[in-house]
């Protein structure tokens, strides 16, 4: 039997692919979006639902950021609610392991794998910025290199708390009054960032651990993922780079003492589907100009030049200058390390095409991953993924929150079809549906 | 007089610790959130202007023959909103060990699924118990921790006005999303922690869910001032404490009791220790109608058992009072609205221009 697809959908965040100037675009905040998007993604019998996370207001040059979508729900609190117009689908909420304390994402996590019916997924994220602190009691006060240090402990001390019950200890016996075990949910641990002790109380939730997911691509982030996370959230969406990602990464898990199949790799892919290929191709390059206004293409420069270029006309050339390197004037969004032989690559690009700043830059970032016709969309899926590029991808839309609709009404068929994608919901829990064991 | 307001507390499967163990009560339903969804259901459909839900940092105390176990009060009543359409969500909510900014985004996240339905009560965590749940600092004496969370009240506030309601102006011509005019830094320091802002989440759709306490020490009354609603637990001495309410400048008061209904007066036999009414509902009506001439503002119920009393509280009690008058016709819209308060102006509003 081929190998089966794994698919989420990311709801579109803050950056500049998600198009907010599109009529069809609609509120990132209404609760009738998220309802929307979801409920879209069960139609498509999609293995979960999938939120990102913000902790701060991203800025640019001191300012707060004001060209992108921008506001946000707690994520949470939105899968909660979204378990009560959901059956099936997974749940999954990106939270920070840095400014969180591990007793109380254990108790919120496993609260949404109850009501729900064992639905939850973590994405496990870090941070230890300054900027981002600045917004906690904990402060930025970490050293980078501790980072996965603590995420690593506060990974394994929310998993001791999901398994402070044994699946036995809640026993409910009306008649002998007995609800539980006496002395279930005793925790304690001692650890270099966490010295906790008491007692957890939840009972074991529905899939015995919420799915964690984790989206690291350092050394260290790969060793992190392989030694304990279900799902790797990567941005290896290309084919080439995701089976160089995929074969390192499965690598690493017989060291682990884990199965290949117990990680699944979704990479972030865009989609674009129209009647024919060269349609897809038209709309592509129609959903990138959206993309990349001509204040954006200033300011995703500024990114990689590190310096002022609001002087600059991005239908001009591009900065005749050097990038300044370790430069921050964008704050709460990732920058480049090195970014000489970049600016040297789209200097080339530039000079070969004849292309401008925003040209550039459109071309030059925001590729759509897969790009064609319905057929071409699901055969170009079903390759990476029966060629270990990918065990199945997570969607990321460029509109709120009808972005899917395409995708679930003419290329979820073709899958079905070939026998590589559910027709229905097999099982109610999303380490079920992702093969995974409780 | 104007109406009462009426509310109901949500905690597991009623405020008895019995009440687990009756053979109307499905037990397992209690840990999936069916049960407080029901009530809840009931409640609204009966007019009911909102629910609390019960919760502490730490669990329930592990003693035999109790509800030892309890959902995230904030997730709980998440889950229900959206199968809900009037009634007013009021989960319990620790501030003492917690991020301010967590908090104050998630209550604002339960506002916006609610559609404007959100409240928080605010409690606070002085146990050892708690302390070393989180393991980052000592216990604080209950003082010291009423006096941090009118910090934690005042700073989610400013974080809730730090985007104004107008702040989102999808500008295609300009290519601006938002007018960073409109959204504002709070650069707030207590002497216990500092937050810089502005929150992720835009202004909820009631600009400040409504903030709640329950006053049952010296020290929460210091707090009361600060607060749109306060619960008054227990029907003894009720003008004084009112009175003292009043005087701290506090919002709605309401008289919060926990009931044990029989539908039939005269057969008030279920064991209730501890409870502040048992006995029928005609009874609990002039009971009502007499602290209302005390002075306050509504009732917050806190039945024995949610299968068996909210049922009651839903056919019996409420048209009872509203056949005396003491309660009108349900009203829509928001919480604040339900409870006749005003939708605040933002700080920040104007300082711009």
């Amino acid at each position: 039997m081929s190998k089966q697809i794994h698919l989420a959908a990311h709801f579109p965040g803050v950056n500049n692919t998600t198009v907010w100037s599109d009529p069809e675009s609609r509120s990132q905040i209404d609760f009738a979006s998220f309802r929307n998007l979801a409920e879209t993604a069960e139609r498509g019998t999609f293995d979960f639902f999938f939120l990102a996370e913000g902790l701060r207001l991203r800025e640019v040059k001191g300012r707060i950021h004001d060209l992108d979508v921008v506001g946000r729900p707690e994520s949470l609190t939105v899968l909660s609610a979204l378990a009560a117009v959901t059956t099936h689908l997974g749940l999954a909420a990106t939270v920070n392991s840095t400014f969180n304390e591990p007793y109380e994402l254990a108790k919120r996590l496993a609260t949404l794998d109850h009501v729900s019916g064992g639905r939850a997924a973590w994405n496990v994220v870090t941070s230890w910025d300054a900027f981002t602190g600045e917004n906690f009691r904990r402060g930025g006060y970490l050293d980078k290199a501790d980072r996965y240090v603590r995420a690593e402990e506060s990974l394994r001390i929310v998993r001791s708390l999901w398994d402070a019950w044994r699946d036995d200890d809640l026993v409910l016996d009306q008649a002998a009054g007995v609800f539980a075990r006496e002395g279930a949910g005793a925790f304690a641990d001692d650890g270099d960032h966490f010295t906790i002790r008491g007692r957890f109380g939840l009972p074991r939730s529905p899939q015995g651990h919420p799915v964690v997911i984790q989206a690291g691509d350092s050394d260290q982030g790969r060793d992190f993922a392989a030694a304990g996370a279900d799902v790797i959230f990567s941005r290896h969406g290309a084919f080439e780079a995701g089976q160089t990602f995929y074969k390192d990464v499965k690598s690493r898990l017989p060291r682990h003492g884990r199965a290949e199949d117990s990680l699944k790799i979704m990479p972030a892919v865009t989609v674009v589907v129209a009647d024919t290929d060269a349609e897809a191709l038209d709309k592509a390059h129609h959903i990138r100009e959206q993309q990349v206004s001509g204040p954006t293409a200033i300011v995703l420069a500024e990114l990689l030049w590190g310096r002022d270029l609001s002087s600059y006309d991005p239908d001009g050339p591009l900065p005749a200058d050097d990038p300044v390197v370790g430069s921050s004037v964008t704050q709460g969004r990732v920058g480049y390390n090195d970014p000489a032989p970049i600016v040297a690559e789209w200097r080339a690009q530039a000079a070969a095409n004849g292309w401008s700043l925003r040209q550039t830059v459109i071309n030059q970032q925001n590729r759509q991953t897969f790009v064609g016709s319905p057929t071409t969309v699901a055969e170009a899926m079903n390759h990476h993924v029966q060629e270990n590029a990918a065990d199945g991808f997570v969607l990321v839309p460029h509109l709120t929150p009808g972005g899917l609709d395409d995708f679930v009404d003419r290329v979820v068929p073709l899958l079905r079809e070939r026998g590589v994608f559910r027709t229905e919901y097999e099982s109610t829990t999303l380490r079920d549906h992702l093969g995974l064991r409780r | 007089m104007s109406f009462l307001i009426t509310s109901i507390e949500i905690d597991g499967a009623g405020g008895h610790p019995a009440a687990w163990r009756g053979s109307e009560v499905d037990p397992s339903a209690i840990l999936t959130g069916e049960l407080a969804l029901r009530a809840v259901q009931r409640a609204e459909a009966a007019g009911v202007d909102l629910a609390t839900f019960a919760d502490a940092l730490e669990a329930p105390a592990d003693v035999p023959e109790r509800v030892s176990a309890r959902l995230d009060a904030l997730g709980l009543a998440a889950r229900i909103a959206p199968a809900t359409e009037r009634i007013g969500l009021v989960p319990t909510i620790t501030v003492t060990h917690t991020e301010p900014f967590h908090v104050q985004a998630s209550v604002a996240t339960l506002d916006w699924v609610s559609a404007g339905r959100a409240g928080w009560l605010v409690d606070v965590s002085s146990s050892a118990e708690a302390a070393a749940v989180i393991g980052r600092r000592s216990p604080a004496v209950d003082a010291e921790t009423w006096r941090e969370a009118r910090y934690v009240v005042d700073v989610s506030r400013r974080l809730w006005d730090s985007w104004e309601d107008d702040a989102i102006i999808r500008d295609a011509p300009s290519g601006r999303f938002v007018d960073r005019e409109r959204i504002h830094y709070v650069d707030f320091e207590s002497p216990s922690f500092a937050v810089k802002g502005p929150s992720i989440v835009p202004r909820p759709p009631q600009g400040h869910p409504v903030t709640a306490l329950r006053v049952s020490s010296e020290d929460a009354l210091q707090a009361a001032g600060d607060v749109d609603l306060v619960l008054l637990p227990g029907a003894s001495d009720v003008e004084a404490r009112v009175a003292a309410v009043r005087a701290a400048g506090g919002g709605r008061v309401l008289l919060s009791v926990s009931v044990l209904l029989e539908e039939d007066g005269a057969s008030g036999v279920r064991r209730a220790e501890g409870m502040d009414h048992v006995g029928g509902v005609a009874r609990l009506a002039e009971l009502i109608e007499e602290w209302a001439a005390l002075g306050i503002d509504g009732v917050h119920l806190r039945p024995a058992s949610l299968e068996l009393d909210v049922p009651v509280i839903a056919d019996a009690l409420l048209p009872l009072l509203r056949e005396r008058k003491l309660v009108g016709a349900a009203r829509p819209g928001s919480l604040r609205s339900r409870l006749g308060l005003s939708r605040p102006a933002n700080r920040y509003e104007g300082s711009r221009r």
